[in-house]
């Protein structure tokens, strides 16, 4: 059985080596999912994402805090089904403002540097997800949950 | 894998890695030809500071906004514009940096250089580059000598570059960009070596000016030309050229001097130096196994070979691919000093003249016959104007672009159109009319009477004092029916106008931004005290010469519609007359000549009918974001006004966002009621983003099809700072 500390390795490595996830919002019951360019921090008590102010994603969150991120490795081939991982995140979502902003922008534009102007534009929101559960599917079939303590 | 080499440890195969122009002087100090001491900074150097920085995939981020052939030259210098910004202000990684340094401080012990660029696309069959990259002469200190190496590297992505390497079908993706880096020879007199003439293959060319060879390659100074014979290697003629300036090696960089008296009538080369030069290109011609165009310089007695490259087979008329053009699109600071020149003391005037004369003329006086040949006349003079628009006014624009160019260079702001600030609050012509127009919305807002009159349209008895104000609104700027009619019909008929002003009245007034006066000496002061001496002068100038620019942009088409209403007049009493001929079938023969002018002249702009959303197979297609260019930074929510004809305008309330094909100054009364601008058309400099970013509106330009994907209406928001309109709820 992979300890916890071996669980969060594979986690960090899966979130280094993938640009994008998925984000699943809702709005009144019905579920919106889009693409966004993420970072998560070391400890995978957060995860990063910059969106612009006037999309849906972030009508949404702004009345319903609660999200789904969903990273995972596929590559597009049939190989997948066996080869990939996936990890589900759940928790719940806020804009996060200056100076907080300032020191995780760094850390998200370390990673997506062609994203500067898009980034540090004033019409962007930078949101901070704080991941309550990981839900990590390998194997096809094989689920393994991971609890954050809040 | 290394990031630079010297000529001394080049070899052939180095060429993809060293552009054409490296390896040529690597292989010429081989071969014992004298060149200048030279490193090349290799296409791995760039391939990592983008990769390291970013920038690989921003730029292509940029480059691709919307479909590279969607896009007007105007919207591409924007995009090469933010680009070259990027280069400006992304340091080079310490550890690249680090080995650069290490190996210009070793190399060249801390004397000046010249900053070239080496692509190696330059060196592809039947393309030239030269002088669509860009060289920087007379560079001293090693952090000088970095940051030149960026602007290089931003050079591959100059709008003539851009242009030109579409045109010829290379691939943008693939683009690298070497730079050599060279000694510089303060030569006594330089110039170009042609072993083989482009028109005459039994023939070469020389051609020299004295100093440095910068005016010779930019057109500055006019060069003496000698004419070979190839085989006698002798002199066929020799074209004098009027000597009156040279380019020499200041602090930085170079500039252009007056040529001393006593070399004025002495030709640069003697004979003997003539032949010479030619010698050495039959020797470099010899050595590559192909004709070659040399660039050279003789200081004291010693001849040296400053680059050498084949000449395309092709003669220049048979060659043209359009570089030219491209070229062309980047005006010197002299050429448009002379530009102003001619169109502030000469052109304006003279069209201020010319539209003063036809107002003047008294149409309801003239026979039928006259007044058929008056119009065929004032068409005459409206297209001469319109042509000295085009040929003039367009180009003077440049003026802008290149205070913009200086500006970034010596600023390196985070925004790139950030100049644009210390362009504004001139006195435009749009934005005095506005200010009437403001003035006149006070007196209503003030007097609930006139209010009320022009409401219910009783204006019979409306204030003296008011109506002598509309009358000097009139008089200046006529009363916007000939804007909101299209120009067909500017009758005497305030309606548009007291619409508009009523609407204003209702509201808070939008003036101006003032606030940005003090943030615009500050600017100014920053911007002025990165030079010294008589750089610092240029510069003073630069800025005079670009507001100068950037206030014609707006004003020329004020002017130019003065002259077009007079044409408009002349027109409109013909049909009034052709329609009163009607009634009586005898005077018939002369309504049909005047009828015959007048339908030749009525051609308008026909506008797009909006997009209608009719389910196709159960689908239906709706715009939810639309991507443009930012021109004016803000974020903004309100209906959507969709400028489908220009009574449109009339209509116009507060709180709107203008939607149009392409706003012209004629129409822009209408923003200080606006929320935001949308405009069909793209660029920064357009009269839509020139007038919103005066008012401090956000602004998206060259969104297509913007008329016909927004509907009237329409919750639409503005964001100004990416250049994104968005249709529909937004959550703001």
């Amino acid at each position: 059985m992979e300890t916890s500390a071996e669980i969060r390795d594979r986690l960090r490595n899966l979130f280094e080596s993938q640009k994008l996830a998925v984000v699943a919002t809702q709005t009144g019951g019905q579920p919106y999912a889009s693409l966004v360019a993420f970072v998560a921090t070391d400890d995978l008590r957060h995860i990063f994402f910059v969106t612009a102010r006037t999309t849906r994603k972030f009508s949404n969150l702004r009345s319903n805090p609660r999200v789904a991120v969903l990273v995972n490795s596929g590559i597009n081939q049939e190989s997948d089904f066996h080869d990939a991982i996936s990890i589900t995140v759940t928790g719940s979502a806020e804009e996060i403002k200056d100076p907080e902003r300032q020191a995780f922008l760094e850390l998200y534009l370390s990673k997506h540097p062609y994203l500067e102007d898009f980034a540090r534009s004033p019409s962007c929101a930078f949101v901070r997800v704080a991941a309550r559960s990981y839900y990590m599917v390998q194997n096809f079939q094989s689920v393994m949950e991971f609890h954050i303590d809040q | 894998m290394s990031w630079i080499i010297s000529t001394e440890n080049m070899r052939r195969e180095d060429g993809h890695r060293v552009g054409g122009k490296g390896l040529a002087l690597g292989l010429l100090a081989r071969g014992g030809f004298a060149v200048p001491k030279t490193l090349c900074v290799t296409c791995e150097a760039y391939q990592a500071y983008v990769s390291q920085t970013g920038l690989r995939e921003r730029i292509l981020l940029e480059l691709n906004r919307k479909a590279f052939k969607d896009m007007r030259w105007e919207e591409i210098w924007d995009c090469a514009t933010r680009i070259r910004n990027m280069f400006l202000r992304k340091p080079i990684p310490s550890d690249l940096a680090a080995q650069l340094k290490d190996a210009i401080d070793t190399f060249f012990k801390g004397k000046a250089v010249v900053v070239r660029s080496s692509a190696p696309e330059e060196d592809e069959a039947a393309s030239s580059f030269a002088g669509l990259h860009e060289s920087y002469v007379n560079i001293q200190g090693t952090d000088a000598i970095l940051k030149h190496i960026a602007k290089v590297w931003a050079s591959l992505w100059s709008d003539a570059a851009l242009l030109y390497r579409q045109e010829i079908g290379l691939d943008i993706q693939k683009s690298a960009m070497a730079v050599v880096i060279q000694e510089i020879i303060v030569g006594d007199k330089s110039g170009v070596a042609f072993s083989q003439s482009p028109n005459d293959t039994s023939q070469g060319v020389i051609e020299s000016v004295y100093g440095l060879n910068q005016g010779l390659v930019d057109g500055a100074v006019e060069p003496d030309r000698w004419i070979l014979d190839r085989r006698k290697k002798t002199i066929i003629s020799h074209t004098p050229a009027e000597r009156k300036q040279m380019v020499i090696a200041g602090e930085s960089g170079v500039r252009l001097d007056a040529l001393p008296q006593q070399l004025a009538n002495v030709p640069p080369l003697n004979t003997q130096e003539a032949r010479h030069v030619f010698q050495l290109a039959l020797e470099a011609e010899n050595y590559f196994n192909s004709p070659q165009d040399l660039e050279w310089t003789f200081r004291h007695n010693d001849l040296v070979v400053l680059q050498s490259r084949p000449i395309t087979t092709l003669s220049p008329q048979q060659h043209d691919d359009g570089r030219s053009w491209y070229l062309s699109l980047h005006r010197s600071f002299e050429n448009l000093k002379g530009l102003r020149q001619k169109i502030e003391d000469e052109l304006i005037p003279a069209m201020i003249n010319a539209a003063d004369e036809l107002a003047r003329q008294e149409l309801t006086v003239l026979s039928d016959q006259d007044l058929a040949a008056e119009i065929n006349r004032r068409w005459e003079i409206n297209q001469k104007w319109t042509n000295i628009y085009w040929e003039q006014f367009i180009p003077y624009a440049h003026g802008i672009r290149l205070f913009g160019q200086v500006y970034n260079d010596a600023v390196q702001p985070e925004d790139p159109y950030e100049f644009i600030d210390l362009l504004t609050r001139t006195e435009m012509a749009s934005l005095q009319r506005n200010q009437m127009l403001a003035d006149l919305a006070d007196c209503i807002r003030n007097k609930p009477s006139v209010a009320e009159a022009l409401r219910t349209g009783q204006t019979e008895g409306l204030d003296p004092q008011f109506l002598a104000a509309v009358d000097r609104f009139v008089q200046r700027f006529g009363d916007l029916t000939c804007a909101v009619t299209g120009g067909t019909q500017c009758e005497q008929d305030s309606e548009a106008l007291y619409k508009i002003l009523l609407e204003m009245a209702a509201h808070p007034s939008l003036q101006p931004a003032r606030s940005s006066l003090n943030d615009k000496a500050a600017l100014q002061e920053n911007f002025l005290n990165s030079f010294d001496g008589q750089q610092k002068q240029t510069a003073i100038e630069l800025l005079g010469l670009a507001r100068s620019s950037y206030q014609l942009r707006d004003d020329d088409n004020i002017y130019l519609g003065r002259i077009e209403a007079q044409l408009l007049a002349a027109v409109r009493e013909a049909r009034q007359r052709i329609d009163a001929h009607f009634q009586g079938a005898s005077e018939k023969k002369i309504a049909d000549e005047l009828r015959k002018v007048v339908e030749s002249l009525d051609h308008r702009p026909q506008f797009q009918p909006p997009y209608k959303q009719k389910p196709q197979d159960g689908f239906i297609v709706q715009a939810r974001q639309l991507i443009g260019q930012p021109a004016g930074p803000g974020l903004a929510k309100g209906p959507a006004r969709v400028i489908q004809h220009t009574a449109d305008l009339a209509e116009f309330k507060y709180g709107e966002i203008l939607i149009c094909d392409a706003v012209d100054p004629n129409m822009t009364f209408v923003v200080p009621l606006a929320a935001g601008v949308v405009e069909r058309r793209g660029g920064m400099l357009i009269h839509g983003a020139i007038i919103a970013r005066e008012y401090g509106l956000p602004c998206v330009t060259g969104i297509p099809d913007a008329t016909r994907l927004i509907q009237n209406g329409d919750q639409v928001t503005v964001d100004g700072y990416l250049g994104i309109v968005t249709i529909g709820s937004s959550g703001l």
